[in-house]
C-alpha cells in the first residue's frame, strides 16, 4: 500500500479516500471532491501535499481513509500508476459496474 | 420437518437499532472513523475497494426459502443485483451504501438474520458439513450442534475481543466436508463405548501461515462440549499473542507452546468451567434435535428418473456429477453450482435466489444450503423430481454439471473487490473454467479441485487445492504462485509450492500444461490429479510447468 508515499516532481501524487456515506471511491480536487480521477488534484510538492492531507483527514464527516498514492500526468489528467489504483479508478473486471459506469455516462453526455 | 425458526429476534431487532444509532452519530460527526470502525465491523460492514460490503450470516450455511427471498430483496433493492457466497457459507453484498445499512439489518432482522460477528476477534459462523441430515455417510447430525455453538458463541462477553478471529467447524459424516482440519477448533462426530462424542482438534488454519490442526481430545462426551471449547478458547484468550497481528491465531498460540502445553492448560480450566454448567446447554441441545429432525420422506418410484437418464444425456451428466448420496434410498441432495463458464464464482443473482427458494419449497422440503465452495445445496431431493427440477434449473443458468470438476473453482473476491487483495482472483477463475470447457477435457480431467485466492489471507482456500493459485503482487504487476497436492478433504494437506510465479496471462497455459501432463502420467480414468500426484510426487508435475528448466 502507498499511504507513506511522498510526492515529487518526478513522482507526484494525487489524494484518494472513499465517500462516508455512499463508499464510492473519490479524489481530491479543487474545491473538494469527485468522483472522477480525472479531475483530481496533482501533487508535486511534499509540503502541500502533507497540508492537503491533513485537510482531507479533518473532513472526516465527507470522507473516510485518505492517504496520498502516486500518480501520472496524463492527457486527460492524472492517471494511476499502480494496478491497484487503476481497478479502484474502473471498477471490478467481472461486471460493468463502479466507477467506468460513470466514465461511459459522460462520454455519452 | 426442518424448522429454520428466526434467531433471537428481539436481540438481532435491538443490535440493528443499535447500529442504527451508531451509523447517525458517525455521520453527524459524533463519532470518528476510528471509533466508528469497531462498532460496524462488529455488524459485518467492511470498506472495501469500490464501497462498503456487508457480510450477512448464515448460520451453518442453513436457509430456509423465506430468508433466501429476503437476501434477494436486498441483492435487488440495496446492492446491484446479486450476492456472493463465501466460504464460510455466509454471502456478502458488495455494493451497499452506509446510509442503507441499517434499513437492511432491519429487514435481515425480520426474517431472523444479522451480520453479527460476521467480522472481528469473534467466533465466526460456525461452519458444517452442506449434506448434514442428508449424507449417506453421516454418522450423525452435526446441526444441532452447530446450533448450540451458535446461540452460545452469539455475543458471548468473553469472546467479543479475542487476539485474533476465531472459526469452528463441524462435522458428523465419514469424509469430512467441513474441512476440520483447516480450523482454529474442529470436531468430528464419533462413537467411543457406546457414547457418542467428539474428537477435538485445534489450531488449524490457512492464511500466511498454513497449519493443519492437531487432535488435543480424542473423545470429548458430547455434554462436556460448550465447557470443553470454553476452555479452549479461555487458554488461547489468555495465551494468545496480542503483540503481533500476523501471530495472534491460535494456530500459532498452540505451534509456539506446544500441543502438550495447551492441552495442559486447557484440560485444567476444562475442569473448573465444567462444575459451573449444570444442563441448560443439554436441554437447549435436546431442543435443537427436535428443530432439525428429518422432513417426512415420501416414498414414490424412481422411473421416471432413471428413464429420463437414458434418454437425455445432459440430465444424466448432470445427475452423474451434481448430485450427492442420500441417506434414504429414492432420495438425492443436489449440488447447483454457481460456477457456469464465464460466471463469477459464488455470484448469484436475485432472480437466481428466488427460483432456488421456490424450487426448495416445491420439490426440496424447503430446505437450503450454502456450501463452502461457494454453491448452494438442496439437501432433500426425491429423484422422481430431478427432471422437473433441472429443466426449472437450466432455464436459470444453473444447471452447469460440473460439481467438483476443473470449473467448479473456488476463488475470493480478490483485487476486483477486496482492499487486502495483491492480486485478481476471478479473471483467473473464469479463464480457466472456460479453457477446459473450450478444450473439452473437464470430463476427461475429472474430480479436480482448483483453489485461488487473491492474496496470502487465503479465503480462496488455495493452500487446500489440489490446484493453488496465489495472486500477488510483483513490484506492481499481478503474479500468481501455483501449488500442489493440498487437500481439504479425505488426507488433509497444505499444498507446496510448486517454484517461481506466472504472469496472469501465463497462468492458463501453465495449468493445461499441468492437467495434460496428468492425464498422461495417470494410471486410468479413475485415479484423480491428487491421486497421481501423491503417487508420483511433485517432480513430474513440476517439470510440466517448468518445461525450460528441465530443458535448459
Amino acid at each position: 500500500m502507498s499511504k507513506a508515499f511522498t510526492p515529487s516532481a518526478a513522482k507526484p501524487g494525487v489524494i484518494t479516500a472513499n465517500d462516508l456515506r455512499e463508499g464510492h471511491n473519490v479524489w481530491m480536487c479543487e474545491g473538494g471532491w469527485t468522483p472522477d480521477p480525472g479531475r483530481a488534484t496533482l501533487f508535486e510538492d511534499e509540503a502541500i501535499a502533507d497540508l492537503a492531507l491533513l485537510k482531507a483527514i479533518g473532513q472526516s464527516n465527507i470522507v473516510v481513509g485518505p492517504y496520498l498514492v502516486e500518480a501520472r500526468r496524463g492527457p486527460n489528467g492524472p492517471e494511476p500508476v499502480h494496478f491497484r489504483e487503476a481497478f479502484r479508478q474502473t471498477g471490478p473486471s467481472n461486471y460493468f459496474h463502479g466507477i467506468q459506469t460513470q466514465k461511459s455516462e459522460a462520454t455519452h453526455v | 420437518m426442518f424448522d429454520v425458526r428466526p434467531v433471537d429476534t428481539d436481540y438481532v431487532r435491538h443490535r440493528a437499532a443499535q447500529f442504527r444509532a451508531q451509523v447517525a452519530r458517525r455521520l453527524d460527526g459524533s463519532l470518528t472513523e476510528d471509533e466508528f470502525r469497531p462498532l460496524r465491523l462488529m455488524n459485518g460492514v467492511y470498506l472495501q475497494l469500490h464501497a462498503y460490503m456487508l457480510r450477512v450470516a448464515i448460520p451453518y450455511g442453513t436457509i430456509s426459502p423465506d430468508q433466501m427471498r429476503m437476501l434477494a430483496h436486498l441483492a435487488q433493492h440495496y446492492d446491484k443485483g446479486y450476492g456472493h457466497w463465501t466460504t464460510r457459507q455466509n454471502i456478502q453484498f458488495n455494493w451497499p451504501r452506509l446510509v442503507d445499512i441499517p434499513d437492511m439489518l432491519d429487514l435481515l432482522a425480520s426474517v431472523g438474520m444479522h451480520a453479527i460477528q460476521t467480522s472481528g476477534n469473534t467466533i465466526r459462523n460456525v461452519t458444517t458439513d452442506a449434506f448434514a441430515g442428508a449424507a449417506a455417510d453421516e454418522f450423525a447430525d452435526p446441526r444441532p450442534y452447530a446450533e448450540l455453538l451458535r446461540s452460545w458463541s452469539t455475543d458471548h462477553a468473553e469472546f467479543q475481543f479475542l487476539p485474533r478471529k476465531f472459526k469452528i467447524a463441524i462435522t458428523g459424516a465419514a469424509r469430512d466436508r467441513a474441512l476440520v482440519a483447516a480450523h482454529d477448533i474442529g470436531l468430528r462426530l464419533i462413537r467411543h463405548e457406546g457414547r457418542t462424542g467428539f474428537e477435538v482438534w485445534v489450531g488449524g488454519g490457512l492464511g500466511r501461515t498454513p497449519m493443519l490442526g492437531q487432535v488435543i481430545r480424542d473423545f470429548l462426551p458430547e455434554e462436556d462440549l460448550l465447557p470443553y471449547i470454553e476452555a479452549i478458547i479461555e487458554t488461547y484468550n489468555l495465551s494468545g499473542r496480542r503483540d503481533n497481528k500476523y501471530k495472534a491465531r491460535i494456530k500459532i498460540t498452540v505451534s509456539e507452546r506446544g500441543l502438550d502445553a495447551f492441552r495442559a492448560d486447557t484440560e485444567e480450566e476444562f475442569l473448573r468451567r465444567r462444575g459451573h454448567f449444570h444442563g441448560a446447554d443439554r436441554d437447549a441441545l435436546a431442543q435443537f434435535r427436535d428443530r432439525f429432525a428429518a422432513p417426512e420422506f415420501r416414498k414414490a418410484p424412481v422411473a421416471g428418473y432413471e428413464a429420463e437418464r437414458q434418454a437425455n444425456p445432459a440430465f444424466r451428466s448432470w445427475t452423474d456429477t451434481n448430485l450427492h448420496p442420500h441417506r434414504v434410498d429414492g432420495y438425492a441432495s443436489v449440488i447447483v453450482t454457481f460456477k457456469a463458464p464465464g460466471a463469477t464464482p459464488g455470484d448469484a443473482s436475485a432472480d437466481q435466489m428466488r427460483l432456488l427458494a421456490d424450487l426448495a419449497e416445491k420439490y426440496g422440503h424447503s430446505d437450503l444450503r450454502i456450501i463452502h465452495d461457494q454453491n448452494v445445496a438442496l439437501p432433500h431431493v426425491h429423484k422422481s423430481d430431478l427432471p422437473a427440477l433441472y429443466l426449472a434449473l437450466r432455464g436459470a443458468g444453473l444447471a452447469t454439471a460440473n460439481a467438483g470438476l476443473t470449473s467448479d473453482i473456488i476463488a475470493c473476491p480478490g483485487m476486483d473487490y477486496c482492499t487486502l487483495a495483491t492480486a485478481r482472483s476471478i479473471p483467473i477463475a473464469q479463464e480457466i473454467a472456460e479453457h477446459f470447457r473450450a478444450q473439452g477435457l473437464e470430463e476427461e480431467i475429472g474430480k479436480l479441485n482448483i483453489r485461488i485466492s487473491g492474496c496470502i489471507n487465503a479465503c480462496g482456500h488455495h493452500h487446500l487445492g489440489h490446484i493453488g493459485i496465489l495472486g500477488l503482487d510483483r513490484a506492481g504487476v499481478e503474479n500468481y504462485q501455483i501449488t500442489l497436492g493440498g487437500d481439504g478433504y479425505d488426507i488433509p494437506a497444505i499444498g507446496q509450492r510448486a517454484g517461481a510465479g506466472f504472469p496472469a496471462e501465463d497462468v492458463v497455459p501453465a495449468i493445461d500444461r499441468l492437467l495434460r501432463a496428468y492425464l498422461d502420467l495417470r494410471e486410468d480414468a479413475s485415479e484423480r490429479f491428487i491421486d497421481a500426484y501423491r503417487r508420483l510426487g511433485p517432480a513430474p508435475f513440476k517439470a510440466a510447468l517448468y518445461p525450460e528448466v528441465v530443458n535448459a
